[in-house]
């Protein structure tokens, strides 16, 4: 819904000295009715278009992701600042390709200067990364995919 | 500097209207949004949501790491905090300032001031402000001293509380003892600072306040509001002007309000709170509110500010472009709260899903609301569904336009209050005009059997 009550004030005001009882408007973002009511006031009514989960939560990262059989994905447990190694220009923690374990550091996220270890919290290899080094990640974002072991 | 970016730490109707004001400002929008409101009006709205973390407040719009950090991250000028949450919070304004944003808000020190409400009563005793009795405690025994010397009834209140929030009445010593700890309790779980203290309670009193803006050297105020109906603290009606205030009672309140921010060399938008003996002429500082107030529509309507916007302003270091002269209100607003609670079920919350929402438009009618039909309602948060502005000439008109508005109003999915405000407008005491914080508590019963 895009329109301020400015625009809806301004909208009733034209359509009250019109001989309109009725106003429908739908675009692909959002719906309003305007009718007149039987008191001579008006009422309004907005729904908005998008269906659920679909452009907020794509502008807040992936959170939603189909995992192959046998993969899992590691998520951001906080916004933070995603490094993927322990300082700059030092070696990455993994890369595509790496095994590791529940308790194997992948990457640090920073929130307020503190520097917080991300634990892959699986053990297997590391098939993808998700993320670039120095990008903001959502809370439950997902970093990294892991093929895992026996799997 | 210019704001071209702005990340807003909030959620519900106040997002949407700080969005608003920046859209009109072309100031991009960032919400930092948890996880329940990611499918919000305010979420698709803005121009890029960050999830900040779980449902809970705490795990989010609490965070004040997480929020300095998402707009650290995405390259915000400014955080605006809106209301309630972390506001008036100075370890939030501090992050912000550590991570090179500006705070949108008070200044650190001013936050520390008024968000530990007995060193603000003890500004307002300095600048000459009256307060009533009252003494900080931090024991049963200390408690039982103090109450000795204020009286019954009195009222415990957190010293870092506020908005209502973390208050108890005391109408005997006995219930003191029970009373102290558990007030010491919530005011330690609520707002992380166990730190009490008993005033005197004036019962009948109104519950007068003054608006506030700043910009650390001119200060100057825009009325005053009435949010006298109130249940259990929490306010349920405002309006401005506050109806049959003597002029003289009138002109000191706002004097009081500018002499306290002149104290604190004020900046930013606040509000100045009293308590109002009308029959004795006499009023009291109750205390300071560093942020926007939910009620501020109703003197937007009035002056035709945009609060928002002057805050903004003042944000961005620009002086105060206002001079007193340029304020004039005319007519008289009144805000009514929809709440999503059923008053017939002692005002139970009724979270759940908006089914259908229609609402109220047309000349002198404004309703800021972030709901629309298939609107989520999540548990976590307060029960403010949409709040109801009318403007009208006076202040007769103002309750037929609000009965008319309430009239076309239907919410569906959810129980709402909306027969409770039409019960207190048809009421010929409020019609009258004038009543005090203790007005609801009484009236309730016999309106609630109106409609039953």
């Amino acid at each position: 819904m895009n329109l301020t009550h400015d625009d809806v004030r301004e909208i009733v005001g034209l359509l009250d000295a019109s001989h309109f009882d009725e106003l429908k408007i739908e675009t692909a973002r959002f719906k309003l009715t305007l009718k007149r009511a039987g008191d001579g006031g008006w009422t309004q009514e907005s729904a908005s278009a998008a269906p659920a989960a679909s452009d907020a939560a794509a502008k807040s990262g992936r959170t939603e992701v189909a995992l192959a059989p046998g993969t899992a994905a590691i998520r951001a447990p906080m916004v933070g600042t995603f490094y993927r190694a322990p300082k700059p220009g030092a070696e990455p923690f993994v890369e595509v390709g790496s095994k590791v374990g529940p308790d194997t550091v992948v990457a640090i996220l920073e929130a307020m200067k503190l520097m917080n270890a991300v634990p892959a919290g699986t053990r297997g290899t590391v098939t993808e990364i998700l993320i670039q080094n120095g990008e903001l990640a959502d809370q439950d974002r997902i970093l990294m995919i892991v093929a895992l072991d026996g799997a | 500097m210019r704001f071209r970016r702005v990340l807003i730490a909030n959620r519900g109707e106040i997002a949407l209207r700080v969005m608003r004001t920046c859209e009109a400002l072309g100031i991009e929008t960032v919400l930092a949004a948890s996880e329940a409101d990611l499918d919000s009006v305010p979420a698709r709205r803005a121009d890029r949501v960050i999830r900040i973390g779980k449902a809970p407040p705490a795990q989010s719009y609490l965070d004040w790491r997480a929020i300095a950090t998402a707009a650290a991250g995405c390259g915000a000028d400014a955080v605006h905090p809106g209301y309630g949450f972390l506001s008036e919070n100075a370890l939030l304004a501090r992050a912000c300032r550590d991570v090179g944003v500006v705070f949108i808000g008070a200044s650190e020190e001013q936050l520390g001031l008024s968000g530990d409400k007995w060193r603000a009563r003890e500004t307002a005793v300095a600048a000459g402000l009256p307060v009533v009795p009252g003494a900080t405690v931090s024991t049963l025994a200390e408690a039982e001293r103090a109450l000795e010397r204020i009286g019954c009834p009195a009222l415990v209140k957190a010293v870092g509380g506020g908005g209502g929030r973390g208050m108890k009445r005391i109408d005997a010593p006995e219930q003191l003892a029970a009373t102290i700890e558990l007030a010491i309790a919530e005011a330690q779980a609520a707002f992380g600072d166990p730190r009490v203290y008993i005033e005197r309670l004036v019962t009948g009193g109104r519950h007068i306040e003054v608006q506030l803006i700043g910009d650390g050297e001119l200060l100057v105020h825009a009325g005053e509001r009435d949010c006298s109906v109130q249940r259990r603290y929490q306010k349920l009606i405002e309006e401005t002007p506050a109806p049959h205030l003597k002029d003289g009672l009138r002109a000191k309140l706002h004097a009081a309000a500018l002499a306290f921010g002149k104290a604190l060399a004020y900046r930013g938008l606040g509000t100045v709170e009293f308590l109002v003996d009308d029959t004795r002429d006499e009023f009291f500082f109750l205390e300071m509110n560093a942020r926007i107030q939910v009620e501020h529509p109703v003197t937007e309507a009035v002056t035709g500010l945009d609060l928002v916007r002057e805050q903004i302003a003042v944000a961005e270091g620009r002086p105060l472009a206002l001079r007193q002269d340029d304020i004039h209100a005319h007519g008289h607003a009144i805000e009514l709260r929809l709440n999503a609670e059923d008053p017939l079920e002692d005002f139970r919350p009724s979270p759940g899903r908006i089914t259908r929402a229609v609402l109220p438009a047309g000349p002198g009618i404004r309703v800021d609301t972030h709901i629309g039909s298939g609107a989520a309602v999540p548990p976590f948060y307060d029960s403010l569904l949409a709040k109801l502005i009318v403007h009208a000439a006076d202040r007769t008109q103002t309750i037929a336009l609000a009965k008319a508005a309430l009239a076309n109003t239907r919410i569906e999915g959810v129980a709402t209050n909306v027969a409770m405000h039409q019960a207190v407008l048809a009421d010929p005491t409020f019609v009258a005009g004038g009543v005090g914080t203790d007005w609801f508590a009484h009236a309730w019963p016999t309106l609630k059997s109106q409609f039953e």
